[in-house]
């Protein structure tokens, strides 16, 4: 998955960067094809060059040698409102088909089941963001119809679309997940199959989604990852596994 | 610490020790809860886990937040014992929930002592819904829709910094969160700092002063203050307490034991680092930073 996302970022690209497989992601990028890929994170370092694997997103690693380190208020008024930010990550514990995610309750939001975090700035990245991509693994209870909640709105949020709402960024463009890649129809704005990785099948993947999903005529194959994408994820960028093992 | 504590931090307050994962002020936390305060609206963007022990130890009767997890780990079991036992023995904590963003404007409201932020955002989201406090206004000038969240003004701010002077000029580098917009929107502000330092040192790098001291009412001097988070250049976060707190958190025994070992078992911090010997490891390497000429 790691190595799947980095392919989507372009060298010299302005990327708001969310803690573990974002993260990875992001700085395999960096040490690949996007050297000079602009990370940016919420806590307010931009351009950061971690030297560790950060621990979380406010990891003083962030700060050490990176072009600016602002605050909270410049973080999303001056770059992510202003509409500097090309390209957000996301991820969350429901994503439904339209891409609407949910980080906040499972259940009513009066009396949850479970308790989640909530927003933090995943709502205004999912609103700003020039465009998402969406990182999850499949499951029914990942991949619901509708999600419980709209924390982060995707591409029909109570079924209207993003420019009748206003929304400056275009919305979740790929969500990637452990066996195959979705996109969104154009007209419908519904997630499709897209992409399948080696070995997997249409069922494998229908089994982890709670609609009845659709193909894209002509499936592309997802190339796995490349033995130098291996070696610097799991020598370099993430020796302890702290993310990959999950 | 004690004094400044008995002095700025009353019962029933709405109470901010902010810092973004960086220099999140334990000791002041600890002593609050040393001192029994009660009924304490505590707001923070992330609660962390700070707030998790203030809630834990019965000091909160109400949390205002926007991300309410433990970084990089996994979750505050006592903030979601309290949320998701509605209706039990476990209840009564009151939420008011915002994104990041939401919180930063109600600061940058309540520094500017204006009575709410516009900020492009929540449109298709169930934010609002679940906090009738974000609402919209029309732009005078353009007639655009715009998002409103309310100023946020507590009565006590307590930002953890690596120095400032005995005036509470105070210079923080590093991730700098929403400390300033904080101390400003606040009634009170104590400071607490690694070092506390002369005026000429402040004076001569003028630029690194987040807060002056006109806004301060208390200056603390608390070394290792923000253990188990980090100061830049001081000491790093002690992320093997952040991983343990996932398993002392979930049970509200352990979480009492933790309470009652490193918390009200010692009379303040000094007390509380002889039992913390896996500090020395974490102290910062030097990277110091090339200075500017401030002559004209």
């Amino acid at each position: 998955m790691a190595a799947v996302a980095a392919r989507e970022l372009a060298d010299g690209e302005v990327v708001f960067v969310g803690i573990g497989l974002p993260n990875l992601a992001c700085n395999l990028a960096r040490a690949t094809h996007a050297p000079r890929l602009v990370l940016i994170y919420e806590s307010g370092a931009v351009g950061a060059v971690p030297e560790r694997l950060p621990v979380s997103i406010g990891d003083p690693a962030l700060v050490t040698g990176s072009l600016m380190v602002c605050g909270m208020a410049d973080v999303f008024q001056c770059i992510l409102q202003n509409g500097r930010v090309e390209v957000g990550f996301l991820g969350g514990a429901q994503v439904d088909r339209y891409g609407n995610i949910n980080t906040t309750v499972i259940g009513p939001y009066a009396r949850p089941k479970v308790r989640l975090p909530g927003s933090g700035g995943a709502a205004e990245i999912a609103i700003h963001a020039q465009r998402t991509l969406i990182v999850a693994k499949l499951g029914p209870r990942v991949f619901p119809e509708r999600v419980d909640f709209v924390t982060s709105p995707g591409l029909r949020p109570a079924g209207r679309t993003r420019g009748e709402l206003r929304m400056p960024g275009a919305g979740p463009v790929k969500v990637i997940t452990d066996k195959a890649i979705l996109e969104p129809d154009e007209a419908t704005g519904e997630m499709v199959l897209a992409a399948l990785y080696p070995g997997v099948s249409v069922p494998d993947v229908q089994a982890g989604v709670g609609w009845s999903l659709r193909c894209r005529p002509g499936l592309a194959p997802v190339a796995p990852p490349t033995a130098q994408e291996l070696r610097l994820l799991r020598d370099v960028l993430d020796p302890k596994r702290l993310f990959l093992r999950q | 610490m004690r004094d400044a504590v008995a002095r700025f931090v009353h019962d029933g307050d709405a109470v901010v020790i902010e810092g973004f994962t960086h220099l999140i002020c334990f000791a002041a936390g600890h002593e609050i809860i040393r001192q029994r305060r009660r009924d304490l609206t505590l707001a923070r963007l992330t609660p962390d886990l700070i707030y998790d022990q203030m809630i834990g130890a019965g000091c909160a009767r109400k949390l205002v937040f926007s991300w309410a997890g433990n970084p990089g780990v996994g979750s505050l079991h006592a903030f979601r014992r309290a949320v998701e036992g509605v209706g039990t023995r476990d209840s009564g904590l009151e939420i008011e929930e915002y994104s990041h963003f939401g919180m930063v404007a109600r600061f940058a409201a309540g520094a500017a002592r204006l009575p709410f932020w516009p900020l492009r955002d929540y449109m298709g989201t169930d934010l609002p819904r679940a906090n009738p406090r974000i609402r919209s206004v029309t732009c005078p000038y353009t007639g655009e829709d715009l998002a409103t969240v309310p100023a946020l003004n507590p009565d006590v701010t307590i930002v953890h910094a690596q120095r400032a002077d005995a005036d509470g000029n105070t210079q923080i580098w590093g991730l700098l969160g929403v400390q300033r917009e904080a101390a400003f929107a606040s009634e009170r502000v104590i400071i607490v700092v690694e070092e506390l330092v002369d005026e000429q040192l402040i004076r001569s790098d003028p630029n690194r002063t987040v807060i002056p001291g006109m806004v301060v009412d208390a200056v603390v001097v608390e070394p290792w203050g923000a253990h188990p988070s980090y100061a830049q250049g001081y000491y790093d976060r002690d992320n093997d307490f952040y991983v343990a707190w996932e398993d002392v958190s979930r049970s509200p025994e352990r979480l009492a034991r933790y309470l009652d070992e490193f918390v009200y078992g010692v009379p303040d911090r000094a007390a509380y680092l002889k039992k913390q010997p896996q500090v020395a490891r974490l102290k910062a390497k030097q990277r110091v930073s090339q200075g500017v000429n401030y002559g004209f």
